[in-house]
């Protein structure tokens, strides 16, 4: 089942409340997504610390239900 | 196969070898996107790895998402550690950074 772009915000958002989402659909098809991510909870963890933070508010839906999303995170000065 | 001897095997694999890039499909035939666009930029850099495909031994697909709390292949290993995956090592790739670590850590690339 795929997830659509709002549904991958909402999860990220409610894990990271102050975090800035941009979703892009690349293919259109539902199932390849794009998100640009900005959060100072970034700020001083690694990139695959951030990637990890962002897995964890999908909740293990990364890898089953949503097949590609191409990850950029940027910290924010809080 | 049992997750311990799965771990075990993970960890045997990425000490013995520097660079491991559990991927699907091979180097030479990858299987994903994903997939092929680590050898190609492990490719530019001209370094030597090894490809592990996760399509062949379901254990290990399983196995190194558990391992790396990382859910999506592929996944980078250099000297042990976990880099990371499509995403961050293009943005390394991009950026310089992934050089640099391959340097620091003994690996040999092309300049």
């Amino acid at each position: 089942m795929a997830m659509i772009a709002d549904d991958i915000a909402k999860f990220i958002k409610a894990a990271l409340p102050d975090a800035e989402v941009v979703i892009d659909d690349l293919r259109g098809d539902g199932d390849h997504y794009a998100a640009t991510i900005k959060s100072a909870a970034f700020k001083g963890k690694s990139r695959v610390q951030q990637h990890q933070m962002v897995y964890q508010a999908l909740q293990g839906r990364m890898g089953t239900e949503l097949h590609a999303l191409q990850l950029t995170t940027h910290p924010l000065d809080a | 196969m049992s997750e311990t001897a799965t771990f075990d095997r993970i960890k045997d694999d990425i000490a013995t070898n520097p660079v491991v890039l559990y991927m699907k499909g091979t180097p030479v035939f990858p299987q994903c996107g994903f997939s092929a666009g680590v050898v190609q930029v492990l490719s530019r850099l001209g370094v030597k790895f090894k490809g592990i495909d996760v399509l062949a031994d379901p254990s290990i697909r399983q196995g190194i998402k558990e391992f790396a709390q990382w859910p999506t292949i592929p996944q980078l290993y250099v000297k042990g550690e976990f880099v990371g995956g499509a995403d961050i090592v293009r943005e390394m790739y991009m950026n310089g950074e992934l050089a640099t670590l391959l340097k620091d850590k003994g690996i040999e690339i092309k300049e």
